[in-house]
């Protein structure tokens, strides 16, 4: 496979449920559609650890679009660091009663 | 309103087994990803940001109210409770789950509604004036031809897998309100001065997006019976000599650009020398079955002044106001079309809940002959209300929280969804919107500022529209933070202008104070009864670029 560009460190793996659609990210042990819960890669093994758990997944069609994310930790929880990627991981910034951020109460 | 036949039914129901039978295939696993993704965006089903995204055609604006409650049920068993209209008058839901598509493809079907061309590169669903039919400047109702064009293109054999997206608009009035020339094919119905007879002007070649074109007169009158046979030339044409090789390229619009409006004619016209028309035309007996579904309803005969109407607007001067902005002069007398704003102050342009869609749909039904309408503005028209039922329809849609004063004013602000749901999107566009809304929200102000039009896109591609809007805001990324260029002098109306840029782009806190700055150059500088595209137009670009730089040197 080529060398995939990859973002910055720390990264998380965020995807979509194949049945629900709904955002989800790769934990220890599979996914969660908690963003807390992500599984934080700190160093290029990890990362590239996540890519070979998301390339497993999408061939199981259970997830697609699986990406990479960076991000900055905050009270120990993984924050995507890009604008797009914060919104995905929270839900739409004009109705906080819908998305991750009502779900969770983020 | 058009109803389907026994061709239309079977093939709405098939289409629904087809998708079911894909989507349990790519659930198990023998269709891949790759392989899903067209057949998926054959039926409208988009994966956005949060989850996919299931976009609903409505054909030429028009919905009745059966349509209406059947997406109420919908947004309440298989979303949020809530669905958003957009500028090609189509509705989308943003929760849709892949598992559930199947079993909402049939509850459409069984309200004679899908899915197909509302993605992909085939010929898109047509839209059209949202006030054909009733409207008092219209020629002729472009309805029928606007189902007649969908009948012709819908699954049409040869250009279901087009180099790029094709849309086509419909418009059969002087007035433009189905912006035309922002579409890859418009048809405008025209009266030929000699012999009075009508026919159809044809556009080519318009869009928006990252290179916008206004659409160039193709033929200046084709006669009526030769309208499907004309189109197929042009698609042909199109399918044949279109890039292919960039999708950016891909466009009706470039190909116009790079040969040239004369030589895309030339092409075209001997194209449909050689068309076999007796087998592309729809058959006249056809024509007048369509026909016959949009012929007006059963209007009463009534006076032109409702007493009802002007002592209840004596008594309560915000239905006063609602008359004012949200009426449109009917055609018949007595009557009017009512434009149901969709943009409450503060909130989401073309969101609209699953109550709100019943108390819609009820009003449809018992006042305007069970008709509905969307436009590309985001809002719905009740087409044929009584004046003398206004202040009741009024009194019914505050009681919803849909009966704002605000069509063609300052808030009535056209957004496309943006960052907060779209997976294309640079930046946000809602919560734009949204500031915008409240900043300009006093009435007496909205009143002063008299008719403009802001319109935000939140990328490049343009579904609000921005390139035509008086005011035009478009969100980019700018070093990981989003920045919003500004143009004034868009007009999406006969007198058909891309906007201008007024300088380098702002972050979000500065664009309701640049957008304030562009008013009152206009209010400073406007003549006895001015518009502001008509100030716009006299004084030119400049003083809006001065005021606006003033607000840009401070951001910068």
């Amino acid at each position: 496979m080529a060398a995939v560009k990859r973002p910055p460190l720390p990264v998380i793996l965020v995807a979509n449920d194949l049945l629900e659609g709904d955002v989800v990210f790769a934990t220890a042990d599979g996914w969660s559609r908690d963003p807390r819960q992500a599984k934080v890669a700190q160093d290029d093994a990890a990362a590239q650890a996540l890519e070979a758990f998301a390339a497993r997944e999408f061939l199981h069609a259970r997830v697609v679009g699986a990406t990479l994310v960076d991000v900055e930790l905050r009270d120990g929880a993984p924050v995507p660091r890009h604008i797009r990627e914060a919104i995905r991981a929270l839900g739409p910034s004009t109705r906080p009663d819908l998305g991750k951020q009502a779900d969770f109460q983020i | 309103m058009y109803r389907y036949d026994e061709f239309d039914e079977r093939l709405v129901r098939e289409r629904v087994a087809q998708f079911a039978s894909q989507v349990a295939r790519r659930i198990d696993g023998s269709l891949t990803d790759a392989e899903f993704l067209p057949l998926r965006l054959k039926n409208g089903l988009y994966l956005q940001l949060h989850s996919y995204m299931l976009r609903i055609a409505v054909p030429y604006g028009t919905l009745h109210a059966r349509q209406l409650r059947q997406l109420a049920r919908i947004a309440d068993e298989y979303d949020r409770g809530y669905g958003h209209f957009t500028t090609r008058t189509n509705l989308q839901f943003n929760w849709s789950k892949l598992k559930d598509v199947p079993t909402v493809l049939g509850l459409l079907a069984d309200v004679e509604m899908h899915c197909i061309q509302t993605s992909g590169n085939c010929i898109r669903n047509v839209t059209a004036d949202h006030f054909a039919g009733v409207a008092h400047d219209e020629i002729e109702d472009p309805r029928p031809i606007a189902e007649l064009i969908r009948q012709w293109s819908t699954l049409h054999p040869e250009f279901e897998w087009l180099g790029r997206k094709f849309k086509i608009a419909v418009s059969g009035a002087t007035h433009d309100r189905a912006v035309v020339k922002s579409h890859d094919l418009g048809v405008r119905i025209v009266r030929d001065p000699a012999s009075g007879e009508t026919g159809y002007e044809i556009l080519v070649g318009g869009g928006l997006g990252r290179t916008p074109f206004a659409a160039k007169v193709l033929r200046e009158f084709l006669p009526r019976e030769d309208l499907l046979a004309y189109l197929e030339a042009v698609l042909r044409v199109y399918n044949l000599e279109g890039r292919r090789d960039n999708k950016f390229k891909a466009r009706l619009k470039i190909l116009v650009h790079e040969l040239g409006i004369e030589a895309l004619r030339a092409l075209v016209e001997e194209e449909f020398a050689h068309i076999d028309k007796a087998r592309v035309n729809a058959d006249p007996q056809e024509q007048a079955r369509i026909a016959a579904y949009f012929a007006p309803p059963a209007y009463e005969d009534l006076p032109e002044v409702s007493r009802k109407l002007e002592d209840a607007q004596i008594r309560d001067p915000e239905l006063a106001r609602f008359v004012e902005h949200n009426l449109f002069r009917h055609k018949k007398r007595g009557y009017t079309a009512v434009t149901i704003s969709l943009k409450p102050i503060g909130g989401t342009p073309g969101d609209i809940t699953s109550e709100q869609m019943r108390a819609v749909a009820d009003l449809a039904e018992k006042y305007s002959f069970d008709e509905l309408r969307v436009t590309h503005a985001q809002n719905l028209v009740l087409p044929n209300v009584k004046l003398d039922d206004v202040a009741e329809v009024y009194e019914a849609l505050k009681a919803h929280d849909l009966a704002t004063a605000n069509i063609g004013r300052i808030t009535d602000i056209i957004s496309c969804p943006g960052l907060d749901y779209c997976s294309l999107a640079t930046a946000r566009s809602i919560p734009i919107a949204q500031v915008l809304s409240h900043h300009f929200a006093d009435p007496e102000k909205q009143k002063q500022i008299g008719e403009v039009s802001i319109k935000i896109s939140g990328c490049i591609n343009a579904c609000g529209h921005h390139h035509v809007g008086n005011i035009g805001i478009l969100g980019l990324e700018k070093k990981g933070v989003e920045s919003y260029q500004i143009t004034v002098g868009g007009d999406p109306s006969e007198n058909y202008a891309l906007g201008e840029l007024l300088g380098p782009g702002v972050p979000a806190e500065y664009v309701p104070e640049a957008v304030d700055k562009v008013v009152s150059v206009y209010l400073a500088e406007r003549q006895q009864g001015e518009t502001f595209i008509e100030t716009y137009r006299r004084i030119g670009l400049a003083p809006f670029k001065a005021a606006f730089k003033e607000i840009a040197d401070v951001a910068a």
